[in-house]
């Protein structure tokens, strides 16, 4: 098994967060694991994009040529990076930020995280509802795990945080559409 | 325990395992985590850390930790190392030992905080002035950088002299389980030569200045056999597929992943490739080379640069077999499907070859 | 017989490098009477520094390091704090401080490292037969400066001390001089002080010493020592230039 996602975003959209969280939870799992973040010149508000590689066996390079899986937070990020799908790759979008066109021989995924996330109050989760989301169709990992990595990344100062995060992800695992399936 | 941490911290976080308790740097992409981790993790374990008025000053604070015996450590990237060039010029003088890490960026001058690997000459050929070496270690992943710098402060104490981690950018800031699993080393034994106060003894003076005619000479042979010690004890690398490869690629850090790559796909195929990474830059493995060279069709050399590791292997290879070229500049790290194509272009009647770019995906 | 002058025991025994009417030799033998009286001989860590003073380590029979042109703050900054209760000094002239090493001294002056620097002003490079100094005063000629220094082309002579005594980190700034006996003993007394500063931890000390070159001033030793006097101290006043305590 191998799992090749980019993720990509405005920085600040919580990106590297989703990343990272899957990385702890494929290293929970003994699985193999790189995660390279790249970063342009400006600190906020650039394209901030994180290729995640996933596998069971040793992973080489961690630069990803072709996707098996793109989540995009935003329309930039979504024009820059869709073309990087391999042939029956998943799409994952967030449609209160992004309009899409329908890709041939990609598997489209959509959900209004930004929209989601702030109906539960606090727009910042809409990483976390994109999480659920991925979750649900991917099924890579027990929800318990991804709990788990939720709690060590939220803990200390962040512990407040913890359930309104909680209540992003299952709102993320319900509200995914497919429009291919 | 396994942790999941950028090879920055890992640089950082195996540091002050190995004993390393005084670090001084300067802030520059992309080795910012590095710097940054240290100033909260030294205060942990009483060491010192002090941002540095300049790249300058943080080499040459290094260079009196060493001298007073401390295990002291630096870091930097491309134009931060080319500053600190008088300070190692001065260590390898002194004969101090210290690790410098380089998280490589493009060059020259500013150019830009993606990966590269065009600081190779500087690194393994001197890079300040007079006849010195420091070793160079390349770690190719989060792990093994969090290996090779636990192991250079031993290295360094050993011969006492500098030693140089050479990373890049995406090595610097790549994320990957990492394990400590060497001994947290606190209580050092002392060195006999470090300035700690004439207390019942005589003076030590730690200097590279030998004005009297002929004194320097001396030295420098003193020097030359140190270094030639180095070359017998410590060469590393990476022998990937070697045996029966109808190809031998040469490429070391985050290249040499990438022509891992390759070397998976060919796998299954009559057409065989293997990889030689070299771990220690200088000393670098030319004998093992050179011997290879006896039985490849040819070797191609990857990197993330014009072209500056395939002199070293020019030179062990001495002629026995076409040495090829493949590079990227400027930022651009090589695909495998890139390093594939050259493998089919230089080698134009090789039948066998071509069916590599099926495996590569190419129809 | 009475002995009324002895070497010191800190001070090697050996013919030294410095040319006639040198002042460096009397600054050496002065750190050297102080370790010896203090009896500090064995935590105490010297810098010598590039220039004239570099072969310092061949006089001074204590534990001391070579530091890059310009670098004895930073290099001395790494010692301190292997050692932090040793007396760490650096011993600098004016192209070293001044010049390739004015971003170390300004910033180990603003950390207050509890280093004693003892800062030699003789207003030219002696080693590298005579050129201009940052401290060379206007009109003063030298190898680069045939016709005198000339502010429009050459800048001003720096007052070390008065900038380093607007930083918050520095503690104790004195400038001295060696032109007479009793000038002598002042500076003796100021790096004691610079010492002390360091041995109760109150931070960043520095002693500016006026001293002669009479080979690249082109004058005798004595016209020199007149010099330091009626020329020297118009541009470089003497005295206290910012204490952490008034004397008793």
């Amino acid at each position: 098994m191998t799992e090749k996602i980019i993720l990509a975003g405005f920085g600040g959209q919580g990106m590297m967060l989703l990343g990272k969280l899957l990385a702890q939870a494929a290293m929970a799992d003994s699985l193999y694991v790189t995660y390279f973040p790249s970063y342009g010149t400006e600190v906020r508000g650039g394209t901030a994009v994180y290729h995640l590689v996933i596998s069971s066996e040793e992973i080489f390079s961690p630069l990803i040529e072709e996707a098996d899986t793109l989540i995009v937070m935003n329309q930039p990020s979504y024009q820059k990076y869709k073309e990087m799908i391999k042939p029956d790759g998943l799409l994952l979008l967030n449609t209160s930020m992004i309009k899409f066109d329908y890709l041939p021989d990609v598997k489209i995924y959509t959900i209004p995280a930004t929209e989601i996330a702030s109906n539960l109050g606090n727009v910042l989760v809409s990483n976390i509802v994109m999480l659920g989301a991925y979750l649900t169709i991917k099924n890579l990992f027990s929800t318990e795990n991804i709990l788990e990595q939720l709690k060590i990344s939220l803990s200390g100062r962040k512990k407040d945080l913890l359930d309104i995060n909680k209540q992003a992800l299952e709102r993320g695992m319900q509200a995914i559409n497919s429009l291919t399936v | 325990m396994k942790q999941l941490l950028t090879g920055n911290e890992a640089a950082a976080e195996a540091a002050i395992y190995a004993g390393c308790r005084y670090y001084y740097g300067y802030p520059i992409t992309p080795q910012n985590e590095l710097i940054n981790y240290m100033s909260f993790r030294m205060p942990q374990v009483k060491g010192t850390f002090i941002q540095a008025e300049s790249e300058i000053a943080a080499i040459n604070m290094v260079y009196g930790s060493a001298a007073a015996g401390g295990r002291s450590m630096t870091s930097s990237s491309s134009p931060g190392i080319s500053l600190k060039q008088e300070g190692i010029s001065y260590l390898a003088g002194s004969e101090l030992p210290c690790v410098i890490v380089n998280i490589q960026r493009g060059g020259p001058g500013l150019g830009d905080i993606s990966a590269s690997q065009a600081d190779y000459f500087q690194s393994v050929k001197g890079g300040g002035h007079g006849d010195y070496h420091v070793i160079v270690l390349a770690p190719s992943s989060v792990q093994e950088m969090a290996d090779l710098v636990y192991d250079a402060f031993d290295l360094a104490d050993k011969y006492r002299n500098p030693v140089l981690i050479l990373g890049d950018a995406q090595i610097g800031q790549l994320m990957e389980p990492v394990e400590f699993k060497k001994e947290f080393k606190e209580n050092l034994p002392p060195k006999d030569w470090a300035l700690t106060g004439a207390k019942n003894r005589n003076k030590r003076v730690i200097k590279s200045f030998y004005p009297v005619k002929g004194e320097l000479e001396v030295f420098n042979a003193k020097l030359q056999s140190k270094y030639k010690e180095i070359e017998n004890n410590e060469i590393r690398y990476e022998a990937v597929n070697i045996h029966k490869a109808d190809v031998i690629l040469v490429a070391y850090g985050t290249s040499a992943r990438i022509c891992k790559e390759v070397v998976r796909k060919s796998n299954h195929l009559k057409f065989r490739i293997g990889l030689i990474r070299p771990i220690t830059l200088w000393p670098f493995p030319t004998e093992f080379i050179r011997n290879m060279s006896e039985r490849a069709r040819c070797m191609l050399t990857v990197e993330m640069s014009a072209g500056q590791m395939v002199e070293d292997v020019r030179l062990a290879v001495e002629g026995r077999c076409p040495v090829h070229f493949y590079g990227r500049t400027g930022g651009g790290v090589p695909t495998s499907l890139e390093i594939v194509k050259k493998i089919v272009e230089i080698m134009p009647k090789n039948k066998a070859a071509k069916t590599l770019l099926q495996f590569a995906g190419v129809k | 017989m009475q002995a009324i002058y002895e070497k010191p025991e800190t001070f090697i025994d050996t013919p030294t490098h410095f040319c006639p009417g040198c002042g460096h030799g009397i600054v050496l033998r002065l750190i050297a009477e102080i370790i010896d009286a203090w009896g500090i001989r064995d935590k105490t860590i010297g810098l010598a520094p590039v220039g004239c003073s570099v072969l310092a380590y061949n006089y001074l029979d204590i534990d001391m390091c070579e530091a890059a042109h310009g670098r004895p703050p930073a290099v001395a900054t790494g010692i301190k704090r292997v050692h932090p209760d040793h007396f760490v000094f650096a011993y600098q002239g004016d192209g070293d401080l001044a010049a390739i090493g004015m971003a170390e001294i300004i910033h180990a002056a603003n950390r207050g490292e509890h280093i004693t620097f003892i800062f030699v002003n003789n207003a030219i490079y002696g080693m590298t037969n005579g050129q201009m100094a940052p401290t060379t005063l206007l009109g003063q000629k030298s190898a680069t400066t045939l016709t005198g220094r000339n502010p429009l082309n050459d800048g001003y002579p720096i007052r070390v001390c008065e900038l380093l005594s607007v930083l918050e980190g520095s503690s104790y700034i004195e400038r001295v001089s060696i032109s007479s006996p009793e000038n002598i003993r002042k500076t003796k007394k100021a790096i004691e002080k610079g010492f002390k500063t360091q041995k109760e931890k109150r931070g960043f000390s520095l002693i500016e010493i006026l001293s002669p070159c009479p080979i690249y001033w082109r004058m005798d030793p004595n016209e020199s020592m007149k010099y330091i006097d009626e020329k020297m101290t118009q541009t470089f006043p003497l005295g206290i230039i910012k204490n952490w305590k008034q004397e008793e």
